[in-house]
């Protein structure tokens, strides 16, 4: 038995709207992956559950006109590995969504979910901050879209305002299109494991050059990073191992790591600049294929 | 307490359930399916794995309610008439079964497998099971149980 | 020899009932009325109670009973799963209470709450108000040593459980004639069973006023005469059931929640009570695996010639001593009948610290001493210039070997077969010869390891089992044994060794699964890898009276003497002719329908086994090591078992399987950690202990020397602990292989690996510093 009071599960998004504006303080859940185990490990006691599971309408994976591609908050990780438009357009989405928790949790564990629980270690994180991607926040009145970077506001600290859901996942056609992309997790198990640091690269290459390379890092500081010191310093640069190299020193600078028991700030300052490395290597190799198609 | 109509293993029930109650809870405690076993309560660990609509579900961080509509399945609904499903079968035989806790949970989510039509490499046949922990086998006899299923499920297709 | 069912890879018993989710676990019972118990527990490494007030937790609506220390008897017991010893000088150390009276670590159970459900009790918990002095704490054994430091245990002032050792041979002498003597140090890390199925028990007082315990355990019998002795109960008044297990690994061959269930249920008035340990529980306040420091010295000729060998182990037991000093000393028993060693000197101290408890894990001590001695071998061929595997068949001990101290003789004796199947296997010559000197980033690595353990535990502890079997009216046999099938398929193991011997197709033969200590004959448990040996013996002895009963009963019927007759498939054959004469089911209907003669064919008997078989075995393996990330994995892992005769070869493969993949966990992975400062675990859960996944597990192989063991049924030995001690070291040694540095401590995990790496110059500093 979970210790909640009560458990609220409006059909649509309006009616959830209304709730949560009725009741900021509900506790929104999606997949239940990370509330529910919370709960269990006797967290969160006595909270009052808004889940929004029978709202089919946020499952859905999208195109929009303008080339978007649009995730819905609710769409579990399995579907998003499987969904042929993200395969298609976004390959480095469906590696990130697999390599998250074991199959059972990915049929329920959804990328919203992933999101406003605020790990620093979320799989879906730091390729999202490679792609650009945006969030569609909404309230009863309003809804504003703002970059995830802007999302992340601490370790399990986001920037939700009362009455706030998390729609969408918006993943602007500028950001995938025409690049490779790489996603290493980095975990002591290869299942059913948290990222000792997640690496996400997004390389866009022209003539043997950078067009456009985009580094997102998981679990190398307080939240997920972009590396932007490293990915100016590779543009228009001649893509060489040379290259790759500096890229993947400088992307350790904007790093917190910090020691703790899962790993040293010095390791995992290692594993930056040895996955930076892995990651646009392949995000290179794959953005090579791209281009010849 | 609120109303739960849901199936399980093609029986429908309408219980009276409490909104606290996982999954879990009301499978083995209520409809006494103690086949879902408990290993972790925290979705770690697969052994309580049951089938929604098809889908394996670590029925322990499952709300009971969301239950609702759905089709449930347990290992106990696998054998049709005292005969045991080829998944079984394949984990009989191939000496896939040791202490059995883990058991049930990956004979469902080999059967979501072999339902599914799909064709799966031995690499992709790990990667489906990989959300089970199994402390007795080392996995060998119970990658080569999915395989041989699989494989009878495909010739039987054929 | 030619036998029916031993050696064929028939179907287990257990399989339809596991496979269809019809088994029972201890779970899975419900009684009406049923309480939940829930425990409070110290959050103080080591704390002495000035008050503890319940009043509130007890005023909780639907709260039932809450229990301390204080309403408990004080009787201190010991939960170790051995037989008892009638020698008060052999006993276990007795250092526990159901209910601490002082914390001795962070988890130790302090108070109880019995209470309608599970929320409840949790409620109630937080209502417990404690008042804590708390006291200086120690985790490490060195620490708990020193002078001044904290006192665990009154009787054990300078917190040393034991410092018994064993020696033979004048190492001294040794060390000094010697070419070379060799150093290392070497050392283990803290893991834990992780059986799938938690810990768990339920309670209640039955009709007739006794009080009944249905456990997951190994060990029903054991588990009666402790939960009683605990309560201060004469032995009769509790009763034990057994069902089936959801793995154990050696955490069930300890007691470790039936004292406090049943205290439960009796603070309840009798009623029925459950007390499942969640999975955070179960890593804390159940057995560990001890963690172990191992230093090495070793007397070496110049030609490779071990002569004498000086270990000196530290041993950390936790806070309760459990199975203690036993597993340090039995660590030493085991690698004497391997290597010939003139001398050995075994100097262990297990000592007490402010950590949760180690006990019994697969390999009892073995795991850690042979990681530590075949590293040491390793590092001592390299450092020879030998190969490894020729430094090892250099110095093998030959058949007929007596260990000077057990006196038990080594009769078979399959390693150097072992290593030649196993070098085939992996290709080891060509392997090695291919791989050369390496520098890239990613290097791979051969190493091999051998290891020897026993069959059971004569001398040092009685091993005693029985067996019953009653014969049926159509010649079928009902099998009892107290003997517990935990998965490892003892059950099928024994069942083909009664249709063997009675010429029965295997489903003739039924055996009760269930343990029940009112009715299943008395046997120790499951433990020592003793079962196929040592209940092995009683068994077949069961049935070859059995047998001999039938043979009686049908010379009454055909006139031929007993021993001119045979069972042969459902029939009692005249061996000459090779003729039926008649069938056992007109044996078994003249037994029980004769009207002069009825009496039932049944036998109940028991072996006290005063004799042991040394199994063996190697592992070869090949890794790959990330250089440049510090993760090792496994691409080619072979177990080579002499066993004796495998009686069943799927089960035996079954048996390794599990045991390499515990091995490799042991290896690479698992580590229970705690914070330094407070010794509070940091990682008691199955997200953050890292348990190998299917895909961290490779393939593994498993292959067999199977040599003939008189002493053992039809042959066999022990199997079921053998596959966990060899891959560490070869692991270990293969990773030196790849790269030429010497690891001394597992696990092998990421982060150490890196810093070793770091430390000899693999990993080099990062090319661009940044503030």
């Amino acid at each position: 038995m979970f210790d909640i009071c009560e458990l609220l599960e409006p059909a649509t998004l309006r009616e959830a709207k209304e709730m949560l504006k009725a009741d900021p303080g509900l506790r929104v859940i999606a997949g239940g992956t990370d509330v529910l185990i919370r709960l269990q490990h006797g967290s969160l006691g006595g909270s009052s559950l808004l889940s929004l599971r029978r709202i089919k309408e946020l499952e859905a994976i999208r195109l929009l006109g303008d080339g978007t591609l649009e995730v819905g908050a609710m769409a579990p990780f399995t579907r998003i590995f499987e969904d042929p438009l993200v395969r298609e357009r976004c390959m480095i989405l469906a590696e990130a969504s697999v390599s998250m928790g074991g199959p059972q949790i990915r049929n329920v564990a959804t990328i919203g979910g992933n999101i406003c629980n605020g790990a620093v270690s979320a799989d879906s994180a730091s390729t999202l901050f490679a792609l650009d991607a945006l969030l569609k926040l909404e309230t009863l009145d309003d809804e504003r879209i703002i970059p995830i970077a802007d999302f992340y506001a601490g370790p399990g600290k986001v920037n939700l305002r009362p009455g706030e859901l998390l729609t969408a996942v918006l993943l602007p056609r500028e950001g995938y299109e025409g690049a490779g992309g790489h996603y290493i997790k980095y975990a002591m198990r290869k299942a059913m494991d948290i990222a000792t640091l997640g690496c996400a690269a997004v390389a866009r290459v022209e003539e043997g050059r950078f067009l456009d390379l985009r580094i997102g890092l998981g679990v190398a500081a307080p939240v997920p990073i972009r590396c932007t010191e490293a990915e100016g310093w590779a543009k228009g640069r001649e893509v060489s191992i040379e290259t790759i190299r500096e890229v993947a020193a400088l992307a350790v600078k904007p790093s917190r790591a910090r020691t703790s028991w899962r790993a040293s700030k010095e390791y995992r300052e290692h594993l930056i600049e040895v996955l930076v490395m892995r990651a646009v290597a392949e995000a290179v190799k794959r953005a090579g294929d791209c281009c010849a198609d | 307490m609120r109303k739960l109509s849901f199936t399980v293993n093609g029986k429908a029930h309408l219980l009276e359930i409490d909104a606290r109650e996982s999954l879990l809870e009301v499978l083995r405690d209520r409809l006494e399916y103690t086949g879902v076993k408990q290993g972790c309560a925290v979705g770690e660990c697969g052994a309580c794995t049951v089938l929604i609509d098809g889908t394996p579900v670590n029925s322990c961080i499952y709300l009971a309610a969301w239950a609702e509509g759905k089709d449930i399945r347990t290992v106990e609904g696998l054998a049709v008439d005292g005969r045991l499903s080829p998944v079984q079968e394949a984990f009989v035989e191939e000496g896939a079964i040791q202490c059995g806790f883990c058991t049930p949970g990956l004979v469902l989510s080999t059967t979501a497998m072999v339902e599914s039509g799909r064709t799966f490499t031995r690499d992709e046949v790990r990667r489906e099971l990989s959300g089970h922990l199994c402390r007795c086998t080392g996995y060998q006899k119970i990658v080569d149980a999915a395989e041989r299923a699989l494989q009878e499920a495909k010739q039987g297709a054929e | 020899m030619d036998h029916n069912v031993v050696g064929k890879s028939v179907r287990r018993l257990d399989a339809i009932a596991k496979v269809t989710g019809r088994a029972k676990y201890t779970d899975d019972f419900h009684e009406r009325d049923m309480l939940v118990g829930k425990v409070l527990r110290s959050p103080h490494a080591h704390a002495r109670i000035t008050r503890i007030d319940t009043a509130k937790a007890k005023a909780l609506p639907g709260v039932v009973a809450v229990i301390t220390a204080a309403d408990l008897p004080t009787i201190r017991f010991a939960t170790a799963g051995h037989p008892w010893s009638l020698d008060p000088g052999h006993r276990d150390v007795e250092d526990r209470l159901i209910l601490a009276d002082k914390a001795r670590f962070v988890g130790d159970a302090v108070a109880a709450v019995v209470a309608e459900d599970a929320l409840t009790a949790e409620k109630a918990l937080h209502l417990i108000d404690v008042e804590w002095e708390v006291l200086p704490h120690v985790l490490t054994a060195e620490d708990a040593m020193k002078e001044g430091a904290p006192v665990i245990h009154e009787f054990r002032p300078n917190n040393v459980v034991s410092s018994f050792g064993v020696q033979f041979g004048d190492v001294e002498a040794e060390m000094a004639g010697a070419d070379h003597v060799f150093e290392g140090d070497y050392e283990t890390g803290i893991v834990q069973h992780c059986h799938i199925e938690s810990m768990s028990a339920f309670a209640y007082v039955d009709t007739d006023g006794r009080v009944v315990v249905n456990s997951s355990t190994q060990i029903p019998h054991i588990v009666r005469r402790i939960v009683a002795q605990a309560l201060g109960l004469p032995w009769g008044r509790v009763k034990v059931i057994k069902p089936y297990i959801g793995g154990g690994f050696g955490n069930k061959q300890d007691v470790c929640v039936e004292p406090l269930a049943a205290a439960m249920s009796l603070a309840a008035h009798g009623r029925p009570v459950r007390y499942c340990l969640t999975r955070e529980e179960v890593f804390i306040d159940t057995r560990t695996r001890h963690a172990m420091k191992l230093h090495l010295k070793t007397a070496v000729s110049r030609e490779g010639v071990l002569k004498g060998i000086h270990v000196q182990v530290l041993s950390n037991t936790g806070a309760y001593a459990s199975h203690g000093h036993s597993i340090a000393m039995s660590a030493g028993g085991k690698f004497r009948p391997l290597y010939d060693f003139k001398a050995v000197k075994y100097e262990p101290k297990t000592v007490y610290t402010n950590l949760p408890v180690a006990g019994a894990m697969r390999g009892y001590g073995t795991p850690q001493i042979f990681f530590a001695l075949e590293s040491h071998l390793d590092d001592i061929a390299r450092k020879l210039g030998m190969d490894p595997v020729e430094l090892r068949l250099k110095n093998l001990i030959k058949v007929g070997h007596q260990d000077p101290l057990t006196r038990n003789v080594v009769r078979s004796f399959g390693i150097p077969e072992c290593i030649r199947k196993g070098m085939e296997a992996i290709r080891w010559e060509e392997k090695r010869a291919a791989l050369g000197a390496q520098d890239g980033p990613r290097r791979k690595g051969l190493g091999m390891a051998l290891f020897a353990y026993a069959s059971g535990t004569h001398p040092v502890a009685l091993e005693l089992a029985g067996a019953r079997i009653v014969m049926n009216q159509d010649g079928s046999v009902t099998l009892q044994v107290g003997a517990t099938e935990i998965g490892q398929g003892s059950d099928t193991v024994f069942a083909q060794i009664v249709a063997e011997v009675l010429g029965l197709p295997m489903d003739m033969v039924n055996v009760m699964t269930t343990q029940d200590t009112d009715v299943s004959p008395w046997d120790s448990g499951a433990y020592a890898s003793r079962q196929t040996f040592v209940t092995g013996i009683a068994v077949r002895k069961a049935a070859m009276e059995v047998r001999d009963k039938v043979l009686e009963v049908a010379a009454r019927r055909t006139g031929l003497r007993p021993d001119e007759m045979e069972l042969r498939d459902r029939r009692v054959v005249e061996a000459a002719l090779g003729r039926e004469v008649c069938t056992l089911e007109d044996v078994a209907m003249d037994a029980y329908y004769d009207r002069l003669l009825a009496a039932p064919i049944t036998s109940d008997t028991s072996a006290n086994v005063r004799i042991n078989a040394m199994s063996y075995g190697a592992t070869f393996v090949e890794v790959d090591v990330d250089v440049e990330t510090g993760k090792v994995e496994v691409s080619e892992i072979w177990n080579v078992h002499d066993s004796g005769t495998i009686i069943n070869p799927r089960l035996a493969e079954g048996q390794v399987h599990g045991g390499v993949s515990m091995a490799l966990g042991y290896a690479l992975l698992e580590q229970m950690l705690f914070d330094a400062q407070t010794g509070k675990p940091l990682n008691n859960n199955l997200l953050d202990y890292k348990l190998p996944t299917l895909l961290d597990t490779p393939e593994i192989n498993a292959a067999f020397v199977e040599t003939f063991d008189a002493a053992g049924s039809f042959g066999a030995k022990s199997l079921g602990e053998c596959p966990v001690i060899s891959p560490a070291p070869a692991v270990r040694n293969a990773v030196l292989d790849a790269t030429g540095v010497a690891f001394h401590r597992i696990p092998l995990y990421p982060q150490a690996v890196f810093e070793k790496f770091r430390e000899t110059g693999l990993i080099k500093q990062r090319s661009v510093e940044h503030v």
